[in-house]
């Protein structure tokens, strides 16, 4: 009995020891504070051999091989060409793709502007050398050096292409067809139950933004750029909301089922969800609705720790190329970043119906952006809500 | 060689033991134990605001953020009353099936029900719960098409269907312990116990179910802890509900270190149960 004890004893001491050891440990790996400016990382000086791979995290339908439909294939020419085998990750928000990249495992990133900042303050991408990238030079030049692609005039990245968040409807079971953002936040509205909205924080902008043009009371200026008060107005509009949503929708193709069925008919989406339902067969529109959108203009931006640079950089070259671009940006639905895509395009009104080089319609586009607490529009005199509040915001109302 | 290392073993029975235990211990203590503590070790710690990246210093901010947010309390509630509900309809569910399966059915049939019941843990689990998504499709489901006729509708995506769902799944877990228990019960006991006068409801209630409660409890465990941790279910069947694991999932990768204090929750509440079944005395004869 003794030895029973005395055995028990030990073990549960050399546990202890273990676990204590495996803590602390985990306690001495150093982590990178990067709250005062930008961390330094090499930018990369000249082009070496392909390594063989390249390992991407993309919004869907960005890196199309042929098996979503054989017609979309801009990757299987670049993977003959230059030796480079794609490997995608479908990122559904953009906190997954920020989360994926913090792995390391992944070479290159399309970033919206909700993650390209914080991809850049983190530490976790590095400043791309243009000199590398011939096609550049065509990229239409208000896409470049923006706020959320380049930091201090150093280059973060090359523009995708861009586009607006829509609002989609069932065009035979929402009658009158809807004009404005009121539709989802209505909450007398017809169609309860049958709602959606984008399963993220960053749709409290899509709430700024309706109260941005219906309460100008509020003195929103920037959806990206609120202040405590409008931030809870915006919330509170988000919890008046969640009574009509019936689901919230993070994978494109639970959204496209959904249309499908008749589950959702009216509610926040993109035009590739639009292209695919339509696709099958299902009555569906997508608008830009009169209060403007938000929207996004996507970076292609390459990690910090890619382990396969120089494939990272054929492939930026490659997508930013007028056929691929041009590639891309039809099968998305998305305005091109490349001028010269717009004589590539099949549709030959794609650019027209994209408004690609049309800045008006862009103007009341609000591209997704990273809110921090220097707010975005200008204002010194208050402090405007950082993005880890409007994730702790969106996940409070999430789970009441 | 081998020789003189089989002689040291024969000889020193304590290196025996260790060499025995060496792995099966490295696995326990340091993938299980030792993950389970960085893990919970991580929920002190907080994330740079902007970045994200994970401070490294002891902080009690998150526990205080999901204390006095009551969004928190809500999802602990619903997914302890969901996580109860599940394990109830289950035994429900699987006592009368076991009880045929062990006592009433023939031995051949015997082999071939327990078979049977196994079957679903065949099929993948996301094929398991995207089914029940189109059958509960409300207007156009299997179950809306079934029973519309006689006037119930499909209770849509949702709690009920989470319930649904999860019973579903965990049903096999629940049938197999049961039967296992009502296997062990010898006949004579049923026979004893009508001989005394008393009815099928008094036998049950006095004779069989102090007996299987072990089974049920061993059942139960099964039910309520993966009920509890579940995420995939809400996600795909729950509409817009959110269970603990969803908030876990969704903030593990953009603030892990609140993911881990919500985490706390589950095995807390494990814990505690685990406590009180203890207390009954159902682990002891098990």
């Amino acid at each position: 009995m003794e030895v029973q004890m005395h055995k028990k004893r030990l073990f549960s001491q050399i546990a202890a020891a273990s676990v204590a050891v495996l803590i602390l440990a985990g306690c001495s790996s150093s982590s990178d504070s990067a709250s005062s400016g930008v961390p330094k990382v090499d930018m990369m000086k000249e082009l070496g051999a392909g390594e063989g791979q390249v390992n991407i995290v993309a919004w869907a339908g960005y890196v199309e091989n042929g098996s979503t439909d054989p017609n979309v294939d801009w990757v299987t020419g670049f993977e003959k060409e230059t030796g480079c085998k794609v490997n995608v990750k479908n990122g559904a928000t953009s906190d997954d793709m920020v989360a994926l990249m913090k792995t390391g495992e992944y070479d290159v990133v399309s970033a919206s502007g909700d993650a390209s900042l914080r991809l850049i303050y983190g530490g976790d991408v590095a400043p791309v050398n243009t000199d590398l990238i011939p096609n550049y030079a065509d990229i239409f030049d208000n896409l470049k050096m923006q706020q959320w692609n380049s930091v201090d005039g150093v280059a973060y990245g090359i523009p995708h292409g861009r586009g607006a968040n829509l609002l989609s409807y069932r065009t035979d079971i929402v009658k009158p067809a809807p004009t404005s953002w009121g539709s989802v936040f209505d909450t007398n509205s017809p169609y309860k139950g049958k709602i959606t909205a984008y399963d993220s924080p960053i749709y409290l902008a899509d709430a700024a933004l309706y109260l941005m043009k219906t309460k100008p009371e509020l003195g929103i200026k920037y959806p990206y750029a609120l202040d405590q008060t409008q931030f809870d107005a915006a919330v509170e509009l988000l919890k008046a909301q969640k009574p009509l949503i019936g689901e919230y929708w993070g994978d494109y193709l639970k959204h496209v089922a959904s249309l499908k069925s008749g589950g959702t008919v009216l509610g926040t989406t993109w035009q590739v969800n639009i292209n695919l339902a339509k696709g099958e067969g299902t009555k569906v529109e997508g608008i830009k609705p009169v209060e403007g959108s938000t929207g996004w203009s996507d970076t292609w931006m390459i990690s910090s720790k890619a382990k396969n640079p120089n494939c990272a950089y054929l492939w930026m070259n490659h997508i930013a190329s007028p056929a691929a671009n041009a590639g891309v940006a039809e099968w998305f639905g998305e305005a091109p970043s490349n001028a010269k895509s717009c004589d590539l395009t099949a549709d030959k009104n794609h650019c027209a119906t994209f408004h690609a080089a049309d800045d008006a319609y862009w103007a009341d586009v609000y591209y997704w952006n990273t809110p921090t607490e220097a707010c975005l529009d200008g204002r010194t005199d208050v402090k405007c809500v950082p993005y880890a509040e409007w994730v702790k915001a969106w996940s409070s109302l999430r789970n009441s | 060689m081998l020789d003189s290392i089989a002689t040291t073993m024969h000889k020193k029975p304590r290196l025996r033991l260790i060499a025995l235990l060496t792995a099966p211990v490295l696995w326990l203590v340091v993938a299980y134990l030792g993950a389970l503590a960085t893990l919970l070790v991580t929920a002190f710690f907080t994330i740079d605001s902007f970045t994200g990246n994970v401070i490294q210093q002891f902080n009690l901010g998150n526990f205080q953020d999901m204390f006095t947010d009551a969004a928190y309390k809500n999802v602990v509630l619903r997914t302890l009353g969901i996580a109860i509900a599940v394990t109830f309809i289950c035994s429900i569910l699987a006592i009368p099936m076991a009880f045929y399966m062990a006592k009433i059915a023939k031995p051949r049939s015997q082999k071939v029900l327990v078979a049977l019941v196994l079957t679903p843990l065949w099929a993948s689990y996301l094929v398991k719960i995207y089914a029940w998504r189109s059958m509960l499709e409300p207007g156009n489901g299997v179950i809306d098409w079934l029973l519309g006729p006689i006037g119930i509708s499909s209770p849509g995506f949702g709690g009920p269907a989470i319930i649904i769902g999860l019973s579903y799944l965990w049903l096999p877990y629940m049938i197999l312990p049961i039967y296992a228990g009502l296997e062990r019960l010898p006949n004579n006991l049923l026979d004893a116990s009508g001989d005394l006068g008393a009815h099928n409801w008094y036998t049950f209630r006095k004779v069989i179910l102090p007996l299987i409660f072990p089974s049920l409890v061993a059942g139960s465990m099964f039910t309520f802890s993966l009920s509890l941790g579940d995420y995939i279910t809400a996600q795909i069947i729950g509409g817009k509900l959110q269970m603990l694991g969803n908030v876990v999932y969704q903030n593990f990768s953009i603030n892990l270190p609140f993911a881990a204090t919500i985490a706390t929750i589950p095995v807390t509440i494990m814990a505690i149960y685990l406590w009180l079944v203890r207390r009954t005395g159902a682990l002891a004869s098990m």
